[in-house]
């Protein structure tokens, strides 16, 4: 049974298909999602989504957003969603240097604690782009 | 009567009003097919939201849960109109045709004793509220010197939204907007934003979700949590979508209104040119009955 998946970014429909499964970062954590899987709302993390197919497997970077899975399949709405190979760094690098300056102004508080966390995910990105770009 | 020289001077600026007409078209139609690129690459976004909304609004209605912007105040009282228009002119009746539909949304509201508040984007629309409705406009945003409508500019306007209704300031807001249909057709478009209004009142998905009742999404993390997050987000993406269907009604009928005026340029220079050659011939003819009739006279 195949999973109908979704992904869309306020600039354009990025993925529409059919797929087996999808690995979502989701903000408390990864979750896959197969076909017949139950109504879920969740937030998304900065991460990499993970879309297998029977073509093989598409990785995808998400910066924040929703998943929504109901019986029609699954939607991701993403504030940013750009393959893996084509994503440009700068933008990654640009948010974090703006977090990062926002962290150094605010007082500590839980606001502060969600925009540390918030740098952590988009600092794992980074590396793990660093790392696909070596191989 | 015109004399020749002048005659020839109206040809010259008609044909310099043509060449400019021409120009303003050709640019609207190069700006056109971005704009209508951008519009259109925002619809599924937009339209999905609005369905993953439906359907988690469907499965908390009723709950005293749901959260102010998605249930509504309660009242009624107090309509925010967020009008928007071009920050130009010249593109026909683009304009004042959004202008029109949020001139009559107010009378009506006022007609039924509600307060009415105005947010004008846009500098024109401003420009032609303002002499009607001048105390009603709480705030005018002017994206002046923006080429490419970008995600933040929605962004900050919704923000300024969700700002004034945590203040009080309105029970009920409704985008004032101009959906692109194709390049003769724009529809000015009125669409209620706070609350929320979905397409189709009974969303079938949760329901349908084999035999599962109404309610039952599971939530990571919390439902008031994801909700406090998703609703400013539809609206900033609501105003997005509705700057980008503007800016391509915008450039469609700005390019249709230069094809006009261009065409009718045209039509003018034809008939000057007529009457220029005519005043012409019966000159020549006048001097040569004067020489004949003169040399007849010896």
């Amino acid at each position: 049974m195949a999973l109908h998946f979704e992904l869309v970014s306020p600039e354009k429909l990025v993925f529409s298909g059919e797929v087996e499964q999808v690995d979502v970062p989701g903000a408390e954590g990864d979750f896959g999602v197969l076909a017949g899987h139950a109504p879920m709302v969740a937030t998304l993390r900065p991460g990499i989504l993970t879309v297998k197919a029977a073509g093989g497997e598409q990785k995808i970077v998400v910066l924040g957003g929703f998943a929504e899975v109901s019986s029609e399949g699954l939607t991701v709405l993403a504030d940013l969603a750009e393959s893996v190979d084509a994503i440009d760094r700068a933008v990654i690098a640009q948010r974090m240097s703006e977090l990062e300056k926002r962290i150094a102004a605010m007082q500590a508080g839980s606001e502060l604690d969600k925009l540390i966390t918030r740098l952590d995910h988009y600092k794992t990105v980074d590396r793990h782009l660093t790392g696909t770009a070596m191989h | 009567m015109a004399s020749l020289k002048d005659m020839r001077v109206r040809i010259a600026a008609t044909k310099a009003t043509q060449k400019i007409t021409k120009a303003m078209q050709m640019v609207a139609a190069s700006k056109l097919r971005r704009a209508q690129a951008a519009a259109e690459a925002a619809r599924p976004y937009a339209e999905r939201m609005g369905k993953v909304l439906g359907s988690i609004a469907a499965a908390v209605a009723g709950s005293d849960a749901a959260p102010k912007l998605l249930a509504g105040t309660g009242g009624d009282k107090v309509h925010l109109l967020v009008v928007c228009t071009a920050e130009r002119g010249l593109c026909g009746p683009f304009n004042s045709s959004i202008v029109r539909l949020a001139r009559e949304k107010a009378n009506a509201l006022t007609a039924e004793g509600k307060e009415v508040k105005i947010l004008c984007v846009g500098r024109k629309g401003a420009e032609q509220l303002r002499r009607l409705y001048g105390k009603l406009i709480i705030e005018t945003v002017e994206l002046r010197g923006v080429k490419q409508i970008g995600f933040e500019h929605a962004d900050m306007i919704a923000k300024k939204i969700v700002a004034l209704f945590e203040q009080g300031a309105f029970d009920v807001c409704t985008l004032f907007f101009s959906r692109f249909k194709s390049v003769i057709a724009q529809i000015p478009t009125a669409q209620q934003i706070i609350p929320p209004v979905f397409e189709s009142p009974s969303h079938p998905s949760p329901a349908s979700g084999g035999g599962l009742g109404r309610g039952s999404y599971e939530y990571e993390p919390e439902e008031e949590e994801i909700l406090a997050e998703l609703l400013p987000r539809n609206l900033s993406v609501q105003v997005f979508r509705a700057l980008l269907e503007n800016a391509a009604s915008e450039q469609g009928a700005r390019m249709s209104a230069m094809d006009n005026a261009t065409r009718n340029a045209g039509e003018m220079i034809r008939k000057q040119t007529l009457t220029y050659n005519r005043t012409r011939q019966a000159m020549i003819t006048k001097e040569l009955i004067e020489i004949i009739s003169g040399a007849e006279a010896l």
